[in-house]
């Protein structure tokens, strides 16, 4: 007797071959999604808002693509996810983590298919992938300790990078700009004290990096537009009439004349909160907040340059450049540490007004200023950069280097295949197809560049029968190359990121043999 | 349908509205109780042992879940089946109770279902059907007892416990470094165990995840992860032999609880309460510092100026820890929680050896680490994993393993995994049932034939031919007495469970059987179901 219902009404169930289908197409019809834009020849995409606006987005980065899909394919979401996961951890790969996994998912396919039960698959992908990360451990470069070489490495990972995104024009010049940005955070992974500010006009090669720190913000009406050796004072706090913070107090008076005294005395609280601020000896006020009219003509007389509503980020970068602390209480000015800088002025960029702070004590945060042609190029500029900046951060700290070019991909293609001759049983042919699946990368790079790929895939794993081969794709020239002497190099980080993450989602949809889909939740305001 | 008429021919109303709703009664209802289910047990039975299968699991508002655990594929399922909401409810029980098993107990239950309807279609009373497997329950609940083998730990040799440990995680996606997953486990039940008492309070171990990284970065810290950052950007971020004040009262001027007003009419009264105002931020930061605190913990916020104040006396804080935490971390650093600053006093606070702020990622991410804690009583357990949905399912799977670890220290015997224990049981059921006269020895015979069903399903999951298989293992139970011949799910060649280290505990597998049954003789003893029928 067949049950009639055992869920609710809209909840579907798909089981066995039925459901690991649905797994298998939805994730490789994502990896082909994003196929495309993989590698210094790949494609960008224009994605459309369904928004208010209808804005529109012109991007190559992998995460960003994902991010902005709406999605219904369970599987595909898990590939989504490993996507973003990447992006925050490592910042780039974010491509090659999906295109990988669905490559992964693509073989297994085919075994399954050849009855193969994917437990066996994924034993046999996790030997793989263990022996893949050995084999990348063996031959991972390490410049730590020469301080010239490792920012030679940086330079190359950075252009690497970026040659495939719509910076690859001036590469070069940007791959510096990032490498010396990161390299003035000495270490920390904190990408917050980079600030990247975009304007609009000029070309893509205007975009300079600038030793000082810069605020979009206008300098106060009346208030002096250049100020040498300053002292500045960066604070939190409420500019307006300050309001009393015990609990229950209120006002109440019986009189006009009460009432204006009442003013009198806040106006007089102000008055002495900004005499206490400028009994800290600046000339310089930066706030969070806003400043109020009246406090800002009172800076205005003592000669004090307020800035105020500064964000949030801008006055932590600003106390990170300046080396002062972030003040809320100004009773005890000689506790106070000011900030110094050589130089406050306010400078033009296209036809904005920005602060310029030149000469910092402390050079930990720098701003980066994008210039280009439109929004669109600028927002896939900062989004590039990011890229670069995140990876090149990550390498700081982990400094071991790989080639790139499809070169990992083909050592450890290399390394895999041997382990499947030695392996007995049905895994062989998981760990083979693992090995299948990490040539495909290098195919799609050739790929997209329109070059033949059977051909140079099939030449570039000739060539990496000799030992110790640093050949891979040199995709300008359309053909096999030295890696190192192209220089060409990944941060090994990001390999290893993009291996582990993309096995462990391949496993994870594998694993899978039922999907329940529950009833959609409705929604009241339906429109 | 039921209609009943009185002397005059007027119905009596015994269901109101009768035509609207649907009704199955007698057989018929039985029958389609057991089908409903037979057929959830069948949506697990596929996610038993080692090799067993995980689902996917789309949540109403688009979240995905991909699990292995029994309860957790039940409770997300959404079952509108009223029988099906019973095994939902059994298999949670046992994650209640026993924390592992989950899977193992519904398709018990199932397989119970799918005996009692053959022997129900033979003509027997279903209450005969239900007592035959009380009787059986029994049996196999004492046999597992004169089975179990108790084995020996202490502080220094937790090698049993994480061999049983691993038998759990076996069956999860976590399974590629289960031995140092249960070891971690294992290591975190001990360090908050009371062995005195043979009690273990799970609520000491903090299970935290943090997306990014691998699996293998996994990590038992012995002390407590906060996931908060320091309140002001330019605080230290690492603080040696810190001793903390853990407060529940804001940094904020007092707020009586008796409604107050405070009527502000001259300029005088505005100037003395400004001072007022003022005096109260600096007397609580100047509290804290005079006990000799050096890092502040505060459930609540505080404002700005509070903010600067603690900066400026060189006092980290930390604010809006949530209250479990904070808990958490007055347990570790053995202070005591101040609920308000006047009680402040150097005693009460905790010490921690070193309290570190650590940045993960690309993103502004940052955690804080409270370790080398006075009483290490409090642990967590910090998961690294690829995606969340691995993170989620790790979590799921170091609960099982907690669970496991806590039962074997309440009780430290254990019986043979890989089915061996069900098909031991099934035999000495079986040998039993020609013991009892009457209808019931009929329902004795099936509940054997029910218990083998859990070993014949982890021989399908893992591509073994079911029967031959089961019938081998169990000659050669009853040929060498051997009650540790199990199925051989990972292909090594040996079915001697004991070799293969593994172990399940006996109060787990004695929970299942005895909770399976008393579901199944619940549903066996409904006769009528009236449902509204759709509207």
């Amino acid at each position: 007797m067949a049950v009639e219902k055992l869920f609710k009404d809209e909840a579907t169930e798909e089981k066995g071959e039925r459901a690991r289908m649905a797994s298998f197409v939805g994730a490789m019809a994502i990896a082909d999604l994003v196929k495309t834009t993989l590698g210094p020849k790949g494609m960008d995409k224009i994605l459309q808002s369904t928004g208010r606006g209808h804005s529109v987005t012109v991007t190559n980065d992998g995460a960003t693509i994902l991010k902005s899909l709406h999605i219904d394919n369970p599987a595909a979401k898990v590939l989504i996810d490993i996507s973003k996961v990447q992006d925050d951890e490592v910042g780039d790969g974010t491509t090659s983590v999906v295109v990988l996994a669905g490559e992964l998912l693509r073989e297994a396919e085919k075994l399954v298919g050849s009855k193969i039960h994917p437990m066996t698959i994924i034993s046999g992908y996790r030997m793989a992938a263990d022996c893949a990360r050995r084999a990348l451990l063996d031959r991972v470069k390490d410049n730590k300790d020469d301080a010239d070489k490792f920012r030679s490495d940086l330079m190359r990972i950075a252009m690497t990078t970026l040659s495939s995104k719509i910076l690859s024009q001036d590469k070069e010049h940007f791959a510096k700009l990032a490498v010396d940005a990161v390299m003035r955070l000495k270490g920390s992974t904190n990408l917050e004290s980079i600030q990247i500010i975009k304007k609009a006009g000029g070309s893509l090669k205007d975009s300079f990096l600038d030793e000082g720190f810069i605020l979009d913000k206008k300098i106060g009406l009346g208030q002096p537009k250049r100020i040498e050796n300053a002292n500045i004072l960066v604070a939190n706090t409420a500019m307006d009439t300050d309001k009393v913070k015990i609990y229950g107090a209120r006002v109440r008076v019986d009189s006009m004349a009460k009432v204006a005294q009442i003013e009198g005395a806040e106006k007089e609280k102000m008055r002495e909160k900004v005499q206490k601020i400028i009994g800290h000896g600046i000339n310089c006020f930066v706030n969070r907040q806003l400043i109020y009219n009246f406090p800002e003509e009172l800076f205005a007389d003592a000669g004090i340059l307020a800035i105020e509503h500064a964000d949030f980020d801008g006055i932590e970068r600003l106390a990170l450049v300046t080396g002062g602390e972030i003040a809320s209480t100004f009773d005890n000015p000689e506790s106070v540490k000011l900030g110094h800088c050589k130089l406050i002025e306010e400078i033009m960029i296209g036809e904005d007004k920005l602060i310029h702070f030149s000469g910092v004590e402390m050079g930990q945060a720098c701003t980066i200023v994008l210039r280009g042609a439109s929004f669109h190029v600028l927002d896939e500029a900062e989004r590039s950069l990011h890229d670069a900046l995140c990876v090149l951060s990550q390498t700081v700290n982990d400094s071991r280097v790989l080639l790139g070019g499809g070169w990992p991909e083909m050592v450890m293609a290399k390394a895999v295949d041997e382990l499947a001759r030695k392996t007995p049983g049905k895994k062989s042919h998981a760990i083979e197809a693992f090995s299948r699946a990490l040539i495909a990368i290098p195919t799609t790079i050739a790929d997209n560049a329109g070059l033949d790929s059977a051909e140079l895939v099939a030449q570039l794993r000739a060539e990496h029968h000799k030992e110790d081969s640093n050949a891979g794709i040199d995709v300008i020239t359309g053909s096999v190359g030295d890696m190192s002497e192209l220089g060409i190099s990944e941060a090994f980080k990001v390999k290893q990121a993009v291996l582990l993450s993309a096995t462990e989602a391949a496993e994870m949809i594998l694993r899978v043999d039922e999907i329940i889909t529950c009833a959609p939740r409705r929604r009241e305001d339906r429109m | 349908m039921a209609l009943a008429f009185d002397e005059y021919g007027r119905p009596f109303i015994i269901l109101r509205e009768q035509e609207s709703k649907s009704r199955l009664r007698g057989l018929d209802a039985q029958k389609a109780n057991i089908a409903a289910g037979v057929a959830v047990s069948r949506i697990l039975r596929t996610s038993l042992g080692p090799k067993g299968m995980d689902k996917m699991l789309q949540s109403p508002d688009g979240d995905i879940t991909i699990t292995n655990d029994g309860a957790t594929i039940l409770e997300q399922m959404d079952v509108d089946n009223q029988i099906g909401k019973l095994m939902v409810e059994l298999s949670r029980s046992q994650d209640y109770e026993i924390g592992d098993g989950t899977t193992g107990v519904v398709v018990m239950a199932g397989a119970l279902l799918e005996q009692a309807e053959k022997l129900l279609e033979r003509g027997i009373h279903p209450i005969r059907v239900a007592e035959g497997f009380e009787i059986s329950s029994r049996i196999a609940v004492d046999h597992l007892e004169q089975i179990a083998h108790k084995f020996d730990f202490s502080a220094t040799n937790i090698e049993p416990l994480v061999q049983t440990c691993m038998t759990t995680l076996s069956s999860k996606i976590v399974n590629r470094c289960k031995r140092s997953l249960a070891e971690i486990a294992v290591k975190g039940v001990m360090a908050v165990a009371d062995l005195e008492r043979k009690d273990v309070n799970l609520d000491l171990i903090k299970v935290e995840g943090k997306v990014g990284g691998k699996l293998e970065d996994t990590e038992l810290i012995h002390g407590i992860i906060v996931d908060k950052d320091m309140s002001h950007p330019q605080m230290p971020k690492q603080i040696l032999d810190a001793k903390i004040a853990i407060l529940t009262c804001p940094f904020e001027p007092p707020k009586p609880k008796t409604k107050h007003k405070v009527d502000i009419d001259t300029v005088e009264k505005f100037q003395t309460l400004r001072k007022q105002e003022q005096k109260y931020f600096d007397d609580m930061v100047q509290k804290c510092k005079d006990v000799g605190a050096t890092l502040v913990i505060c459930q609540w916020g505080f404002d700005d100026e509070a903010n600067h104040l603690l900066m400026n006396r060189n006092l980290p804080a930390v604010r809006w820890v949530g209250g479990v935490e904070l808990e958490l971390i007055a347990i570790a650093t053995g202070g005591r929680i101040v609920p308000r600053f006047q009680e402040l006093t150097p005693e009460k606070l905790g010490k921690a050896g070193l309290v570190r702020e650590k940045a993960f990622g690309t993103t502004k991410d940052r955690m804080l680490y409270i370790e080398h804690c006075a009483n290490s009583k409090a642990v967590t357990i910090f998961i690294r994993g690829g995606n969340k949905m691995m993170i989620e399912e790790t979590k799921r799977s170091i609960h099982d393993a907690l669970c496991v670890a806590r039962n074997l220290i309440h009780n430290n015997s254990i019986v043979y995994g890989g089915g061996a224990a069900e098909i031991s049981c099934s035999i000495a059921v079986e040998a039993a049932a020609d013991k009892y006269p009457g209808v019931e020895q009929y329902a004795i015979r099936a509940f054997a034939d029910a218990l083998d069903s859990v070993p014949m399903a982890l021989a399908e999951n893992s591509g073994l031919q079911p029967i031959e298989t089961l019938s081998a293992v169990k000659a050669q139970q009853i040929k060498d007495n051997n009650h540790c011949c199990g199925i051989d799910c990972n292909d090594t060649g040996t079915n001697d469970m004991r070799e293969e280290n593994v172990f399940e505990t006996l109060i787990g597998k004695q929970q299942q059987i005895l909770l399976a049954t008393q579901v199944v003789k619940m549903i066996l003893k409904i006769d009528d179901v009236i449902s509204p029928s759709d509207y």
